[in-house]
């Protein structure tokens, strides 16, 4: 049997680690992108559109992401094609971060004041316009510490695409227990590099909830 | 290009799945929130030398994977000479997620109460703890209920992932049928589907406790 | 011997001293008004009586029993006053008679059953028993108030402290409270109220305290203090030229 020092399983772990920080942007990212589009389904004012997104919404919240990685894997397989893990973990994690975005970001657009729509229509604008000048500047201001918050929700997300295949930290934790045998450090390094990459996230979070309401109660 | 048919020979492996993912949330829920409740009692009003840990707790549950901490509970433990069963570390597993969560959803509720009902309490000659038993506890938790449904209703999604340690809750049974079918995509389709379907019964018998245990709508 | 001691209180919060060194005894069977304006510290001593904030320097005493800031002597110097807020403090998950119940059960350790007749009992007797079973949302901000004082009085204490018990009651709900009170006064309570009825302080109250910046600037029977004010504060409170 080969000696791994502790450095040899850190530098393993962290190596891993580079594509669960990947992983997490290309889901953050993609998230975003997809959530805008079903938020602005969401909220707009076709109702085909809205109970589109509503029910995306539900689905995606009401089922297992585990779920929502093997039905990927094995779904896209349909199509005849050999899916790679990474494919399938990255169009899963997108879809699903696009329904927690759209709902909480639903919820920030809905926080803005009844009042606000009432002022900006009595001042002749029309929808796009309320939207693009009063609502979205001062939803957005709202949704940041919660969208913040919810990227810990997708680095922790991704050690589910370990399951289907893809080679991230938390299967790199299980491929370094397997040859050590050591799966109380192996597990609790792991441990602690997920933590060292949500908590400043969390906390931030946490910091700009407590500005935005300092600030709420200052006006 | 679908095929249904080993439904008919299958479904028990199913209804057991079924089963052993609604025992591991039942507990999960029941443990997970007493657990919550002991540490917003800590964090908010308990000894000041018992905080550090139990923030410690929180912090870290909730910034580390329910995967990592599933296996560190049942590969990483017995090490230290905690030998358990799958379902054992499935339950304690999830009784720890969820006790992290809702500590700080019930801590949101408990800081939510008014000052006065503490100072109505003490002027009544209640000490804290009986202040907060008996006073404070009961409002608190109906006013972030449904938050506290919500997280209860992540977990039980979440727990799919205890089938990675041969737990034998419903995501074990959608692979095991898949492994004997090759019916892959459909085992993890009527899964999935039957998942969408507890997750919104759940909700229902969560809704139901909160107006049983809740019976005034009103918790100011 | 007086019934309540309080000897050169002094409290701070930070830098802001609220209490200057408040002297007044108190009987026992008294009825004391305390008036003064906003801010000048009427809640803060109240407070430091029942224990809600600790005193700086000083002492209090009621019925011999110093006030020490360790739970013990703390329990049982609530159990001996009880405390009516202006914002009633009602529990919002039991009913009326819950409410009145509670403290009996968990702190005295009462039987259920003895606890529930004390609940009929005093409920009875501020005019609501026919409200036991009703949950505070479901009754005026006067019964409200009621059952607040019921629920202090559940507790047998020998002196109520009430701190402006009909400031958040609208107008036509403050005489059934007032009512209350006096007729507690009659039966021989000692009450400690800071009030703004200042009728109500000439007919019932013993004594009148005006409270000026931290300090008791005028005491007296009330027609004294209120036909005969000694200082310029207290005739400037009261709009007499
Ligand atoms: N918890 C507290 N922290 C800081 N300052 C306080 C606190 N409670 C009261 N004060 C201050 O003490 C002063 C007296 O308050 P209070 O006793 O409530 O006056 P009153 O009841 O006569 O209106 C005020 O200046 C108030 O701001
Ligand atoms: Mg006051």
């Amino acid at each position: 049997m080969i000696e791994f020092s502790l450095w040899d399983i850190v530098r393993n772990l962290l190596l891993a680690a580079r594509w669960t920080v990947v992983l997490s942007l290309v889901s953050f990212i993609g998230g975003a992108l997809v959530g805008t589009l079903l938020l602005f389904m969401r909220i707009g004012r076709r109702r085909v559109l809205r109970l589109f997104a509503k029910y995306y919404v539900e689905l995606f919240q009401g089922t297992p992401l585990l779920m929502q990685l093997f039905l990927a894997f094995f779904g896209l397989g349909l199509f005849g094609i050999d899916v790679p893990a990474w494919l399938a973990a990255g169009v899963a994690l997108i879809l699903w971060s696009a329904a927690f975005l759209t709902e909480i970001w639903r919820g920030c657009v809905e926080a803005i004041a009844k009042g606000q729509w009432e002022a900006s229509s009595s001042l002749g604008m029309g929808y796009v316009q309320q939207m693009r000048y009063v609502i979205l500047p001062q939803a957005l201001k709202i949704a940041i510490p919660p969208t913040v918050g919810f990227s810990v929700q997708v680095i922790k997300g991704t050690a589910l695409t370990s399951i289907i295949g893809f080679v991230e930290l938390s299967k790199a934790g299980t491929v370094v227990t397997n040859a050590t045998f050591q799966p109380f450090m192996v597990y609790g390094l792991v441990a602690l590099i997920y933590f060292a990459l949500c908590w400043p996230l969390s906390k931030s979070s946490q910091v700009l909830e407590r500005k935005l309401n300092v600030a709420h109660r200052n006006h | 290009m679908f095929d249904y048919a080993w439904l008919a020979q299958y479904w028990p492996v199913l209804l057991k799945g079924i089963l052993v993912t609604v025992q591991l949330i039942a507990v999960g829920a029941v443990a997970g929130t007493a657990l919550g409740i002991a540490c917003a009692w800590v964090r908010s009003l308990g000894p000041k030398w018992l905080r550090p840990p139990v923030t410690a707790y929180v912090e870290l549950i909730r910034n580390t994977p329910f995967l990592i901490q599933l296996f560190f509970i049942f590969f990483g433990l017995p090490s230290l000479g905690l030998q358990m069963s799958e379902l054992q570390a499935a339950n304690l597993a999830m009784i720890i997620n969820l006790g992290a969560y809702s500590c700080e959803i019930i801590r949101a509720g408990i800081q939510a109460a008014p000052r006065g009902q503490f100072e109505a309490g003490a002027s009544l000659a209640m000490t804290p703890f009986e202040t907060f038993r008996h006073i404070i506890l009961v409002p608190s938790l109906q006013r972030i209920w449904p938050a506290l449904c919500s997280q209860v209703i992540i977990v039980m999604l979440g727990s799919s992932v205890v089938s990675q340690i041969a737990a034998e809750d419903l995501t074990f049974a959608a692979n095991f049928i898949q492994s004997r079918t090759f019916r892959a995509f459909e085992a993890y389709f009527v899964s999935t589907a039957i998942y969408l379907v507890l997750a919104i019964l759940l909700r229902q018998v969560l809704i139901a406790a909160g107006s049983f245990i809740f019976p005034r709508r009103s918790g100011r | 011997m007086s019934l309540i001691e309080i000897t050169e209180v002094r409290k701070s919060f930070g830098a802001n001293e609220v209490l200057k060194g408040i002297n007044i005894d108190v009987d026992p069977g008294e009825v004391i008004a305390i008036i003064g304006k906003s801010g000048s510290g009427k809640s803060t001593l109240l407070r430091c009586i029942n224990g809600l904030e600790l005193i700086d320097d000083g002492s209090i005493s009621v019925a011999g029993a110093q006030l020490l800031p360790d739970e013990l002597h703390l329990k049982a110097l609530r159990l001996k006053v009880g405390m009516i807020f202006q914002q009633f403090n009602l529990f919002p998950h039991l009913t009326a008679g819950g409410n009145v119940m509670l403290s009996q059960m968990v702190v005295k350790k009462t039987p259920k059953a003895a606890a529930e007749a004390m609940a009929h009992k005093m409920l009875e007797r501020v005019g609501l028993g026919h409200k036991y079973d009703a949950f505070p949302d479901e009754l005026s901000g006067g019964q409200q108030q009621r059952v607040a004082i019921a629920r202090a009085l559940a507790m047998q204490p020998i002196a109520l402290l009430c701190d402006e018990i009909t400031s958040a009651l609208d107008p036509e709900l403050v005489a059934e409270v007032l009512g209350v009170v006096r007729e507690l006064a009659s039966e021989g309570m000692t009450l400690l109220m800071v009030t703004h009825e200042m009728k109500f302080a000439r007919d019932v109250c013993s004594r009148v305290v005006f409270m000026h910046q931290g300090r008791v600037h005028e005491i007296g029977k009330p027609e004294e203090v209120f036909a005969d004010p000694k200082t310029p504060e207290l005739k400037q409170f009261l709009g007499v030229h």
